[in-house]
């Protein structure tokens, strides 16, 4: 069978050399490829998204999903660790550049890496891809629905987090953006705010505004999930990734 | 959407976990996306003892309606005892 892959839990050494779960998915045809760091959602690392990072396997890349809750509930169900992970502000920015880094680094360690890396992320790690690809030398980031790239966020937000779109210049690859245009956070006003700071700083995007789709469109286990945006977001996905992951 | 916002209180008394009774700390209140209700937003409670690890929370996702309802149901609780006991 040339389309198997393996996926199953390994470590990875993270922010501050710290040692950190992460969900590892791979083909296992012999060949050079791609690598994909997937950013779970802020319900966690969960399930769903450990779905998502299979799927990229059998898409041809090697793909890898750290557990950024990994340090407040090392072992725990993933609602419990978004729970706590939540009361206690969110993951730091500094902290997921740094599992991102070394995410990517243990990608390109690979023997079947070709030495490119891409990033994707949901919902709150719609906004962590833009951060790390504007932190860190990456072939290609994807934000779904990140809420906060521009934006303030609402009174009493207890996340430790920022708007980004100040460094929008320091974007080191070309960035996908998928959003649904019944969505809050972010956003038509703010998805076009940032398109409008790409354009200015000649920055290479591709966004897709989904109409009759809110947050979450991709969530295939939850009522925000809409087919039709979920299918042609992931056609562009793939292209996308195709375009810049594969050298 | 994602609304992020939390309010966080201290609270006292017990909650029943997976694991049975245990003393809570404190309560994150939010209204966001569930993990199980069926619903896009539920007012969301954790009752939480982070001396004991995540894994010592009381969950709570109740949609908008039904979290009202309990306020109702705790305020009009809280009134029927008399107020020595309730101070």
């Amino acid at each position: 069978m040339d389309d198997a892959i393996r996926a199953g839990t390994t470590r990875i050494t993270g922010a501050g050399g710290d040692d950190v779960e992460a969900y590892v998915a791979r083909p296992e045809a012999p060949s050079t490829r791609g690598g994909v760091v997937v950013i779970h959602h802020m319900p966690g690392y969960d399930r769903a998204t450990k779905e998502i990072t299979r799927r990229f396997a059998t898409m041809g890349y090697d793909a890898v999903m750290p557990n950024l809750y990994w340090r407040e509930a090392p072992g725990a169900d993933p609602d419990d660790a978004a729970a706590t992970a939540r009361a206690g502000g969110g993951v730091p920015d500094d902290r997921l550049v740094g599992d991102v880094e070394g995410a990517a680094a243990y990608l390109r360690a690979l023997p079947s890496s070709n030495g490119r890396v891409g990033v994707i992320g949901y919902c709150s790690g719609g906004r962590q891809a833009f951060l790390a690809a504007t932190s860190l030398p990456l072939e290609a980031a994807v934000d779904c629905y990140g809420a906060f790239v521009v934006g303030t966020p609402p009174d009493g937000f207890p996340l430790q987090v920022k708007p980004l779109v100040d460094r929008t210049p320091e974007l080191s690859c070309p960035l996908l953006g998928l959003f649904g245009a019944e969505d809050s956070y972010p956003s038509p006003a703010h998805v076009e705010e940032l398109a409008e700071a790409l354009r200015a700083s000649g920055e290479e995007h591709e966004f897709h505004v989904f109409p009759d789709a809110g947050h979450g469109f991709f969530a295939v286990d939850r009522p925000s999930y809409r087919p039709r945006a979920a299918t042609e977001g992931w056609a562009a996905i793939e292209a996308f990734f195709a375009r810049t992951l594969n050298a | 959407m994602c609304t992020y916002a939390t309010q966080i209180r201290t609270v006292e008394g017990s909650g029943k976990g997976t694991q049975g009774w245990f003393p809570l700390q404190t309560a994150s209140v939010y209204f966001d996306h569930p993990v199980h209700a069926h619903a896009e937003h539920t007012l969301n409670i954790d009752f939480l003892a982070p001396d004991r690890g995540p894994g010592a929370r009381v969950a709570l996702e109740l949609t908008a309606a039904s979290a009202r309802e309990l306020v109702d149901a705790i305020t009009a609780a809280l009134a029927s005892a008399p107020a020595e006991l309730t101070s």
